[in-house]
């Protein structure tokens, strides 16, 4: 018999609201606000106070997908690491670094954006760098 | 405050090896407060006790007890905590058997900032701190003055804030149904935004709090529009205070006037088919 609670970031948008995700027994069973965060203040909007319900969903991809013969399949980590890399490098040695883009989310950690434009710029060699957030 | 929180640990130091678990404060990280389970054999956690801010523990214990039903536990409460768990009680959402209250009596500035009527605890045994007098509600009293038109016009411009996060019903532990009338399809339907004037869902909320509100403030201090909600619901209170002499969490053996209970042989006598 264990109950705590997790403080973390809400998933779901750049706002940055803390939570706490109650913890029974390693099983997630709610989310509360965090009343003395110094952004959130206690509150939540509709979608903070959901954000432990996609954790279990049986909807949630467990797994990479890859296209074979047209159809999602199931892959591993490396699989789908690999398949990425090998295209990124094809695009980029046939029609230069210009060609590729990538998209940033404001539903990920600012550290999460600085690696992605990092990668970006230091990896592929490209400014090409936005986000859903800018629309 | 340090030397309630002091008193709370030695309190809770002596009550834990006779039980399976205590509920009650703990400061995290970066000093944020959250419930927590304080078990026998870990007691270098109550280091991290924490007295405030107040947080719906109620809930806590129903979200314990429906996994353990009988498990033996103590849980610190303040007045409206106590108050909540009694009333949870009377519907079947928690048990009084093995459970130790630990009564936390509010300190003045406490019960300022909640404008509480009733800042202690009334049942506990077991209590930490010296209960004070309730403090005026200056918000509901200055509401409660105001003409029917100026009431509408106040309760509309505020509702205009709501950004229907659900979040006053979530955090409210005496909002326990199964099916939720407030996400009939009726209200809010799927994949629409609500209603630009959502003030049904706060009247059926009010509504459906009768002779349960008590006046925690939780919704309140919730909400992200600032809406100062607790008004309406201890109106509410007034009046079923005043009609059916029932007051929250005050006596454990009295049924809350919307529960009908029927007795042997009721159900012949009433004639119905
Ligand atoms: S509502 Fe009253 S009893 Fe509850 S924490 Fe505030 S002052 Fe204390
Ligand atoms: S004050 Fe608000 S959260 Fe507390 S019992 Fe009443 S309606 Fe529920
Ligand atoms: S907490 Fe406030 S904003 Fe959210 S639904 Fe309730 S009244 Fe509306």
């Amino acid at each position: 018999m264990e109950y705590h609670n997790v403080l973390t970031t809400c998933p779901y948008c750049g706002t940055g609201c803390a939570l706490h995700l109650q913890v029974l027994d390693h099983q997630l069973v709610g989310v509360l606000p965090a009343k003395n965060h110094p952004i959130s203040q206690g509150g939540l909007c509709i979608k903070g106070w959901n954000a432990h319900a996609f954790v279990n969903h049986k909807d949630r991809l467990q797994t990479p997908l890859v296209r074979k013969g047209g159809k999602l399949v199931t892959a591993t980590w490396d699989e789908a690491l690999a398949l990425i890399a090998e295209k990124l490098s094809a695009l980029k040695a046939e029609s230069g670094p210009d060609s590729i883009g990538v998209f940033a989310s404001a539903k990920c950690t600012n550290e999460e954006n600085y690696l992605i434009q990092k990668f970006a710029r230091a990896v592929i060699g490209t400014n090409n760098v936005d986000h859903c957030a800018r629309l | 405050m340090s030397e309630r929180l002091t008193a709370l640990r030695e309190t809770i130091r002596q009550i834990l090896p006779q039980v399976d678990g205590v509920i009650g404060l703990k400061t995290g990280p970066a000093g944020i407060v959250a419930p927590y389970l304080f078990k026998p054999g870990h007691p270098e956690m109550l280091d991290s006790l924490a007295l405030w801010p107040k947080e719906p523990v109620p809930d806590t214990l129903k979200i314990i007890q429906k996994a353990y039903p009988n498990a033996r536990l103590a849980i610190v409460c303040r007045g409206c905590e106590e108050r909540g768990v009694v009333e949870m009680f009377k519907h079947a959402q928690v048990s009084l058997e093995n459970l130790t209250l630990i009564g936390l009596q509010c300190v003045q500035e406490e019960a300022l900032f909640c404008r509480c009527a009733k800042p202690y605890t009334v049942h506990a045994r077991v209590t930490v701190g010296s209960p004070i007098a309730g403090v005026p509600d200056p918000l509901t009293e200055a509401f409660a003055a105001k003409s029917q038109a100026e009431k509408l016009a106040f309760w509309k411009e505020q509702f205009q804030h709501c950004i229907k996060c659900y979040g006053c019903r979530n955090i409210c532990p005496q909002c326990f149904c199964n099916v939720c009338a407030l996400e009939d399809e009726k209200w809010v339907e799927t994949g629409r935004l609500p209603l630009p004037n959502p003030s049904l869902y706060h009247i059926i909320r009010a509504m459906h709090m009768t002779a349960k509100c008590v006046a925690c403030r939780e919704c309140e201090e919730t909400c992200p529009a600032g809406i100062p909600l607790a008004i309406h619901f201890r109106l509410v209170a007034r009046d079923v205070k005043e009609m059916f002499h029932y007051e929250t969490g005050a006596v454990i053996e009295q049924k809350p006037p919307q529960l009908l209970t029927l007795e042997e042989g009721d159900y012949e006598r009433s004639g119905l088919p």
